[in-house]
């Protein structure tokens, strides 16, 4: 097993990089023609790799459980892509990006990954243009930004509310010329279900075609996991219905360390749940929260009206409305990160002030904006200042310009008019910061296994800021898996092709198979769905925004009881050798079930509060998040030894010599 | 409310499908198409009866992943949304609601609901990219302006999210409409001129190759399409196609 050497080059941060690219090994040309490299997941990191690593030679043997790579759930991205471009000459750079990143991950990141990251960023804006991404333009021809949460620059590039979808399909079309030449084999409704190690490397894959459910057995010099990250081990999230931590959970049971499982992003503007049967959560864009303000009523007897339907949110009187986040940050108001605003929501809704009939929303208010901006239209057209129904009117077209799609989205899915009623919103998780450990090659414990992407842990720390999660996707997928890989590979071009024959292959699919014909053959009674709904609940009421020790606790010992429930009682219908959805299900939360647990267990070890992960015990006096430098500046990296609860932590330092650890603050 | 769904049931592409009755009760209007249908799925599962095979994954009306054919029409009665994004509000206490597959031949059906979309990536890949390498040495992205009105045509074509209801709603099952978005994303864009003209014609060879079928203009796609893709890519592609032609 390898140690937990995070490898990062000696030199000045900004020159280490460069130097490192300078002095590794590289394979030539024609000998990668001889190398095959495995990628898991189409997504940004996916993609990228994979179009990237089929140009430069090597072939290439791409799998992802959708019918199409472009359906990755990537494409959902809306807000943006932040680059250090500095085209709005506002003072941003290399430093300023690495600076908030590190500050935003709250100081729980690695200082050269992130540099690295922003020094790659604006590479990325020229690459896409390149591909022909349409982002959006001025009235000049040139590229337009916006600013984003928990900076000072206008740093995002964007596509109007679909920047991710336009980055995949860039990324989807390069695959494509690939694939038309031959050097990416595309295997659509493919789910990798093992990763094959021989002789301490990881060697292939064993994957399961989804149509004919054949159990397949792939071989390649390397293999890369860009699939996603687990937030669907809460059942709702914002993530698509088959995100899922298949992949990197199945690598970390052969030896890949799972890094800091329970930094996990929980959003504040989604659209709340309906009731029992809701199958996802849709996010609203934070952009809303510069001109929504958030509230819930002072009195309870409001509450109750509003839930019985006998009373309107509009006909509630300023005085009593309690604009909880303006109450309690008079600094940041409305605009505080991301980790704050959901702990907030939270607060009052467990005090009994949530506004609709589950009791889980809060009000995010546009007619403050449609009063602001429509007295300022009616001033700028010379009408009349004193009509009411006319400022709300010009009121609400400036917000129909800003919001029009969000609004409509809004619209469709909760059949009520935003403009008029003010929009329900609460958290929902977004996105997982932890991930599989990786040095800064992005390998894994495992030689020849590579992590990017969100599967990884590596760039976010323990909070992730907006337009930051497409950035590191294509920056590790087109330009530092590429190079990082080939220092690996250089050793392998005498090895000739992998064979499936060998006795890890063949056990490895034993395995697989075993593990699916005991799915089928249990004569249980509950649905998976209903295993994945219970641990969703356990794991939102005691690992979601605020946690203790007495619920981590507790969330361990259910989780584990719910898991060998599962394994008794789980009814999956249908047969191996056709598509069949229930037994992907099955497989995928018998993962989430292990992950689960140890996401408890590392919360439970992390005695501190930071970024999205809070800690009742370790907060402030006012109840604000309270870090522990002194004992906790590490990486927490799990070592599989069986059970969830028999994990080794493995601890991997974090130094800071290029930026001043401090406080955040939002008061 | 209670609904009767006429859903077809079709074990395999080899074998033979049909429409099946399945009654279900206490359909709340706050629900999804798709939720419907996993409540329906959970019953089936838990009566012994194989649950229906249906094609979804983000449910926010991006990935294009899920199909249907709902009443006769492509991601059901709403318009500009996707099947995942249609609620049941849109429906009514006693109705019957029948649930098709995509139809066109070039669209087989592989189990149920579930339809082979793969001939959408393989006009892709005969075109739909621009030749550059991702090794970022390319020049800065603001070397070339691009005026506003094409990079924001550009863009509305490109969010052609690949579903397929334009070819399930024609009555050609004609994919005009999807390959004229891409082909009119990168012919409005500088970077994608250069190779125009072998696009047109590569991806055009690759459609009919595939087996969809020929443009009458009757403006179904774009009455269909979710993310409501302009009948005017069409004229784009042709034009594009018929001067690639005379330029050859």
């Amino acid at each position: 097993m390898a140690s937990l050497n995070s490898g990062v080059p000696k030199g000045e941060l900004k020159d280490k990089w460069t130097q490192y690219k300078d002095s590794i090994d590289l394979v030539n040309p024609a000998n990668k023609r001889n190398i095959d490299v495995i990628v898991v997941g189409t997504g940004l990191a996916g993609g990228s790799a994979s179009a990237t690593l089929a140009e430069l030679g090597y072939n290439v043997k791409a799998f992802c459980y959708q019918d199409s790579p472009r359906r990755a759930h990537s494409i959902a991205a809306q807000g943006g892509i932040n680059a250090a471009k500095n085209y709005q000459g506002d003072g941003d750079s290399t430093y300023r990006l690495f600076y908030d990143t590190v500050k935003g991950g709250d100081y729980r990141s690695r200082e050269a990954n992130v540099y690295r990251l922003a020094e790659v960023s604006t590479n990325i804006i020229d690459q896409c243009v390149a591909q022909g991404v349409p982002f959006a333009r001025d009235y000049g021809g040139l590229l337009d930004n916006r600013s984003f949460g928990g900076v000072l620059v206008s740093r995002t590039f964007y596509a109007k509310g679909q920047t991710g979808q336009q980055l995949l399909l860039g990324a989807y079309s390069a695959m494509n010329r690939q694939i038309a030449r031959g050097k990416i084999q595309m295997h659509n409704r493919h789910e990798m279900l093992d990763v094959v190690v021989v002789d301490g490397k990881a060697r292939g894959i064993i994957a399961r075609n989804l149509i004919t459910g054949e159990i397949e057995k792939h071989s390649a010099h390397a293999v890369v996991i860009a699939s996603g990250g687990y937030g669907n081990v809460y059942f709702l999230s914002t993530n698509a219905m088959g995100s899922n931590t298949t992949a990197a959970w199945k690598i970390h049971k052969k030896g890949a360390y799972f890094a800091n499982p329970c930094y996990t992003q929980i959003h504040p503007t989604c659209i709340p749940r309906s009731g029992e049967y809701q199958s996802k959560l849709t996010l609203m864009s934070e952009s809303l929260r510069n001109d929504g303000r958030i509230w819930v009523p002072k009195n309870m007897e409001d509450v109750k009206a509003l839930r019985a339907g006998t009373l309107k949110a509009t006909e509630i009187s300023e005085e009593n409305r309690d604009y909880y986040l303006e109450r309690r940050y008079p600094a940041f108001g409305n605009l505080v990160p991301r980790d704050v605003a959901s702990r907030a929501a939270k607060e009052r809704c467990d005090e009994g002030y949530g506004v609709n009939k589950t009791g889980e929303a809060v009000y995010l208010d546009f007619s403050s904006a449609i009063t602001r901006y429509g007295k300022e239209q009616v001033l700028l057209q010379g009408e009349d200042a004193n009509d009411n129904n006319l400022i709300k009117k010009m009121g609400q077209e400036i917000i129909k310009s800003k919001y029009g799609n969000l609004f409509q989205m809004y619209e469709k899915i909760v059949d009520e008019n935003p403009y008029e009623m003010p929009m329900m919103i609460y958290p929902a998780v977004h996105y997982t910061m932890g991930g599989i450990w990786v040095d800064y090659n992005l390998m894994t414990t495992v030689p020849g296994l590579y992590a990017i992407g969100e599967a990884n842990f590596s760039d976010h720390g323990s909070n992730r800021l907006g337009a930051s999660a497409l950035m590191q996707g294509l920056a590790d997928g087109y330009f530092v898996l590429p190079y990082t890989i080939g220092d690996y590979l250089s050793d392998d071009i005498r090895t000739g092709p992998i064979s499936t024959e060998t006795p890890e292959f063949i056990k490895a699919e034993e395995d697989v198979k075993n593990t699916l014909s005991q799915l089928l053959g249990n004569t249980g009674t509950h649905t998976v769905d209903y295993y994945h709904k219970r641990l969703g609940k356990i794991m939102w009421d005691k690992c979601g925004m605020a946690r203790t020790e007495p619920g981590l606790k507790e969330a361990i010992k259910e989780i584990k009881e719910l898991r060998e429930d599962f394994w008794k009682n789980v009814k999956v219908p249908g047969e191996l050798n056709e598509l069949n959805k229930e037994l992907e299900k099955a497989g995928r939360v018998a993962d989430f079930l292990e992950l689960g647990e140890l996401f408890a267990k590392d919360a439970l070890t992390r005695n501190e509060s930071c970024g999205g992960h809070f800690r009742e015990e370790y907060a402030t006096k006012e109840g604000e998040a309270k870090r522990d430098d002194k004992n906790f500046n590490f990486v927490s990296a799990w070592e599989y030894k069986g059970e969830p609860s028999d994990a080794k932590l493995h601890k991997e330092k974090l130094e800071f010599d290029n930026i001043e650890v401090k406080e955040r603050s939002y008061k | 409310m209670n609904l009767t769904l006429e859903i077809w049931r079709q074990k395999s592409n080899s074998e033979k499908g049909a429409l099946e009755t399945y009654p279900i009760s206490e359909v709340s209007e706050d629900m999804s198409f798709l939720e419907m249908l996993d409540v329906l799925n959970e019953e089936l599962i838990e009566k012994g009866i194989d649950p229906v095979a249906f094609d979804h994954d983000c449910r926010e009306g991006i990935c294009g992943m899920c199909s249907l054919y709902i009443n006769g029409e492509a991601h059901g009665p709403d318009r500009r949304v996707t099947t995942c994004q249609l609620h049941m509000r849109k429906f009514k206490d006693g109705d019957t609601i029948f649930i098709e597959p995509f139809r066109a031949n070039a669209f087989p059906v592989v189990k149920d609901l579930v339809v082979d979309r793969s001939a959408f990536d393989r006009i892709q890949q005969a075109g739909g990219f621009v030749s550059v390498n991702t090794s970022g040495n390319t020049q800065d992205a603001n070397t070339i302006p691009i005026p506003k009105d094409d990079a924001d045509t550009a863009f509305d074509a490109a969010t052609c999210i690949g579903c397929g209801a334009c070819v399930a709603s024609c009555k050609n099952s004609s994919a005009m409409l999807f390959v004229s978005a891409k082909v009119s994303q990168f012919s409005l864009l500088p970077q994608g001129k250069v190779e125009a003209k072998e696009r047109v014609i590569n991806m055009v060879n690759k459609m009919d190759e595939e087996g969809f079928g020929n443009c009458t203009n009757t403006g179904a796609c774009e009455v269909e399409c979710p993310k409501g893709i302009s009948l005017d890519n069409i004229s784009r592609m042709n034009r594009e196609f018929i001067t690639a032609n005379v330029k050859k």
